[in-house]
């Protein structure tokens, strides 16, 4: 068990356990402080420097995201240095990033926008420095908008520390540093798998799905595509599936996903090639059948062989527990030990 | 096994050098000797002695740091003193050893000093102005000794520290450190002996210790000479960090761009191996270290500790936020502890001459000696060490000789481009840690840049931005993009494009960089523009309201004319001109075009001076545009 640890930020007194960040606890403990490169899932960085805070017996002013909470400890989150500090950072951001909100798919759920908001920014104060930068839309699923780029990293460490691909990484120094495939490689080219867990974590419009609708609600499910059995939440619009994302309490995924879960399910739920009743083979070809008609045939085939004749091959696109439920139903049921899975899709 | 074994072989060949049967002859080759020609005044001195039939012994040794008049050779006669000659050429050095050697005459003309008294009328070396108010320290052997010719180093002292050392408790190690007062030499100015005690007190195993010889900033110098010049200094210093922390391995971590340094980092090493210094059982002590180089590529930023740390493990050079330090958490997250090159070559001479010995040296808070490379506007260049606590007046007018051409002194940029300028009527500043911090600048690893009246103040601080501007390492946001902005503010500024309410911005945002950002590179990126701001508040009013460079560097600032009166239509500046500005028929007086005219200055340059018929006007020529609104 983790030890816990008591001390106070803003006054106010807050328990977190033994190794939480100051940042983490404080986002708990339902205190805000801005933050863009942190990230949950991810190691910390102290990339953006909006989460500065003063610490009382720490020189300067750390970043909450990478000091570990200590019993005692006395944490101020705001006041005018801080801010001075945290916005002309945000500006200097500002200051280098495209101006258009609105021609953007990240509006309004973008978190540049939402820092500048809760900081009370409306205007920009600093020098244009922003110079078009490289666009890569190789991608069919996503494409990387390095001018919208922040260069959080959060991208970059998810290929790294979570997908272990490592397709991309930052490369070059100053503000010419940008994300990157080996080589300057468009996405195709490389070794990227197209999973799409940095474009799930990237706050701005510089990673983004290239068919990006806004659900109107959304669903709990599980993925069909295999038998991992990764939770995730559909989105919906119009009766049509419009989004995608992984559920970060997903038992076996805790939110990822790969291509075919995130990018696949929306067309393939709906394709018109799709076998939507079974068809039973007959002289006139395949015919539509009911489910109960379909079955009782096959039944009354299964009763012309003997139990060793019978092999019973499962798909993998079922379910852990659908695959049990299979071969208990050709050992108990059909008698038979010829049990196999396709285990590849 | 000692090393007293070798102590009376390495005498034998020291004082075959010193008291020679036969000359010997020595040639400075650091890479600032080979620079300036030592290579081929070594091939000359070997063609003369083969051509005169004169048996001698040549050998390459380090740079004592007259950087301004190498190369420089050095001649030990039997029965002679060493005679330091300066200034050779291959034609030169083959006079001066024909009339030493064969006709017996000192050549006191092409001399520089006596090792020793003065003779032959050549002063005393150490007792020029150049070197009299030095105390070398780290720099004990460097020019001194063959820095390939181990014995050379050992007959000097070299490994007694260390041997003193392995018969003390690691603690005790620790604690004479301490008591020396010594203070890490790359910049921070971090009391070694605690960091040692904080490396030495983690828990892990194993425990790495790091040699810092990345040696980044514009201008420096210090750690490559003394690396060229004395490796084994550096080496035994390392090797007794590692008995008093307990780590098992070293890393060097060099610049891939300091071959010289590299080459001899190299052999020394593998000499160490050769007689039981490095390996298993070292001297029969039971400890075992071993030491390894790492070749960095080049990036400023991989002299800051956790940069080097993740280049050295093969990730990106970028720093890392600390807490944790490295002392708890370094390479491969063990204990770790990190100095700088003239750190560890302050510690074996604190080993071999005990801490207060050192103490005696320097201020109450700033202990020692400290090296600067002296560069820019000085007569005598070169690399120097002095006790901390002396004025910047003596360094400059002393040890530099004063500011050439008849100029008068402006500013002296210290500490590198995380440094700051200091002005000239700040001159009596003691250099020790403290004075210089609390005159905005620092003593950071040593680079000392003199700036004279002919140096812009808004320029200089354009030049260190643009530096750190393209070394950030992109991490963090106070950084990355804060350079960009300064480095734009300025560039305005020097075209003439400044506004008022610059100053307040640059210094509004310098503040917030300093505070804000995650390494000391994009903490002290302000500082020259800072501190120029505070010390030369009317150049950049004069830039931002008049567009006056007063100093004439800012080209968008300045025009050229002719004087019609002293011209004398030679044309010569007409044919030196790259944008056809200048026409005039021969004989007739030349004018410039001053629509054409790019502010090369050729012309000036190529005016015959007894005509002096160019003159810069620090006037807006059509380059520079009206002040902006607002
Ligand atoms: C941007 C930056 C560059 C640095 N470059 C060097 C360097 O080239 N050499 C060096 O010894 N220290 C350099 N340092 C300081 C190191 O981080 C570290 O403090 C030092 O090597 C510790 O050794 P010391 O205690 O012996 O000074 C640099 C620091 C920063 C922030
Ligand atoms: S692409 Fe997105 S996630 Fe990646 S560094 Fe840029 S802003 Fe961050
Ligand atoms: S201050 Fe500059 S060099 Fe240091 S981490 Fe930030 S961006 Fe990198
Ligand atoms: S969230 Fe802490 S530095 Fe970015």
């Amino acid at each position: 068990m983790a030890q816990t640890v008591k001390f106070t930020i803003d006054g106010k007194q807050v328990t977190s356990t033994e190794g939480t960040t100051v940042l983490e606890a404080a986002l708990s403990a339902g205190i805000f402080i801005p933050n863009l490169c942190f990230h949950p899932d991810l190691e910390p960085y102290g990339g953006c420097r909006m989460c500065i805070v003063e610490i009382q017996g720490m020189r300067g002013m750390p970043t909450s995201c990478t000091i570990k909470v200590a019993e005692g400890m006395i944490v101020k989150t705001f006041g005018p240095e801080i801010d001075k500090t945290r916005r002309d950072a945000l500006q200097l951001l500002l200051a280098n990033h495209p101006t258009d909100c609105l021609a953007c798919v990240k509006n309004q759920r973008c978190e540049l926008q939402k820092v500048a908001a809760y900081m009370g920014v409306t205007e920009r104060t600093m020098q244009r420095t922003a110079r078009p930068q490289a666009v890569d839309e190789s991608n069919p699923f996503f494409k990387l908008d390095r001018n919208y780029c922040i260069l959080c990293a959060r991208c970059t460490r998810t290929c790294n520390e979570i997908t272990c691909v490592n397709a991309i990484d930052l490369v070059s120094r100053g503000d010419e540093t940008r994300v990157s495939l080996f080589q300057d490689q468009q996405f195709m080219e490389s070794i990227c798998r197209s999973c799409g867990e940095c474009v799930a974590r990237c706050p701005v419009g510089a990673l983004v799905s290239k068919n990006t609708v806004i659900p109107s609600s959304e669903v709990l499910t599980t993925c069909c595509y295999c038998a991992v059995g990764c939770s995730m939440y559909l989105g919906v619009r119009d009766g049509k599936i419009v989004s995608v994302r992984g559920n970060s309490e997903g038992k076996s995924n805790k939110g990822k996903l790969c291509v075919k879960g995130r990018f696949g399910i929306a067309e393939f739920v709906t394709h018109p090639d799709r076998l939507t009743s079974p068809l039973v083979k007959g002289e006139n070809g395949q015919v539509q059948a009911s489910w109960d008609d379909a079955l009782q045939i096959v039944a009354d085939r299964f009763k012309t062989y003997s139990p060793d004749e019978i092999a019973v091959v499962a798909s993998a696109r079922t379910t852990n527990e659908d695959v049990y439920a299979v071969q208990k139903l050709a050992r108990a049921v059909l008698g038979t030990n010829n049990v196999d899975n396709c285990a590849r899709l | 096994m000692n090393l007293s074994g070798l102590r009376e072989q390495a005498n034998n060949a020291w004082k075959a050098v010193n008291e020679p049967s036969r000359p010997q002859v020595l040639v400075g080759q650091a890479t600032c000797g080979e620079a300036s020609g030592a290579g081929e005044v070594n091939h000359s001195i070997l063609e003369t002695l083969k051509r005169l039939g004169i048996e001698a012994d040549v050998h390459s040794v380090g740079c004592i740091g007259a950087c301004y008049c190498e190369p420089l050779v050095d001649i030990v006669k039997p029965g002679a003193p060493r005679i330091c000659y300066h200034s050779m050429t291959p034609a030169l050095v083959s006079e001066l050893l024909e009339d030493y050697l064969v006709k017996d005459n000192p050549r006191p003309d092409l001399a520089l000093g006596v090792w020793g008294e003065s003779r032959f009328g050549i002063p005393a070396l150490f007792e020029l102005p150049m070197f009299k108010p030095q105390m070398r320290i780290a720099l004990r052997n460097a020019g001194v000794i063959d820095p390939e010719n181990m014995m050379h180093y050992i007959a000097r002292g070299g490994y007694t520290g260390l041997e003193r050392a392995l018969k003390m408790a690691p603690e005790a190690v620790i604690a004479e450190i301490e008591k020396s007062g010594l203070r890490g030499r790359g910049g921070a100015g971090f009391s070694t002996g605690l960091k040692w005690k904080l490396c030495r007190q983690a828990k892990g195993s194993p425990k790495y210790i790091i040699c810092n010889a990345d040696e980044g900033d514009p201008g420096a110098f210090m750690d490559r000479d003394l690396l060229e010049s004395d490796p084994h200094a550096v080496l035994e210093g390392i090797l007794t960090g590692a008995h008093a922390m307990g780590a098992a391995e070293g890393i060097i971590y060099i610049r891939a761009e300091y071959p010289l340094a590299i080459k001899r980092l190299v052999k020394a090493i593998s000499q160490m191996r050769d007689i039981g210094l490095l390996g298993k059982n070292i001297l029969g002590s039971g400890f075992d270290f071993d030491l390894r180089i790492v070749m960095g590529a080049g990036a400023f930023v991989c002299g800051e500790e956790t940069a080097m740390m993740n280049s050295i493990m093969g990730r990106r050079g970028t720093p890392r936020p600390r807490p944790p330090f490295p002392a708890e958490s370094g390479l491969w997250g063990k204990p770790t502890s990190i100095n700088n090159v003239e750190t560890w070559a302050c510690v074996s001479a604190i080993m071999e001459k005990g801490a207060d010995w050192f103490s005696s040296f320097g201020t109450e808070k700033s202990k020692g000696t400290k090296t600067f490379s002296l560069a820019g506007k000085i007569n005598r260049t070169g690399l120097i060490e002095v006790p901390m606590g002396i004025t910047l007046q003596e360094i400059i007018f002393g040890i530099g000789g004063g500011i050439p051409g008849g100029k008068s002194l402006k500013a002296v940029q210290t500490g590198g481009p995380s440094g700051g300028c200091i002005p000239a009527s700040m001159l009596s500043l003691p250099v020790d840690y403290e004075a210089l911090t609390k005159a905005g600048s620092y003593i950071g690893s040593g680079g000392m840049i003199v700036l004279d009246e002919d140096n812009c103040m808004v320029e200089t601080a354009r030049y260190f931005l643009s530096f750190t501007t393209s070394e950030s390492c992109g991490k963090c946001v106070p950084c990355r993009l804060g350079t960009r902005q300064l480095l734009t503010i300025l560039t305005d500024i020097t075209q003439g494009k400044g506004k008022p309410q610059d100053i307040p911005a640059i210094l509004g945002l310098g503040k917030s960089m300093r505070q804000g950002s995650l390494c000391g590179l994009g903490q002290g990126a302000p500082n020259p523009a800072m501190t120029t701001i505070a010390y030369f508040r009317e150049e950049y009013d004069e830039h931002i309201n008049s567009h006056v460079c007063r100093a004439g560097e800012c080209r968008a600032l300045i025009s050229y004319t002719i004087i019609a009166e002293r011209c004398k239509g030679c044309a010569i500046c007409l044919r030196a001109c790259p944008s056809a500005a200048i026409t005039g028929e021969k004989g007739k007086p030349h004018v410039i075009d001053i629509s054409k005219c790019s502010q090369c200055g050729n012309c000036l340059d190529v005016c015959p001076k007894k005509f002096n018929a160019v003159v810069k006007v620090p006037a807006a020529g059509p380059a520079a545009v009206p002040a902006a609104k607002g």
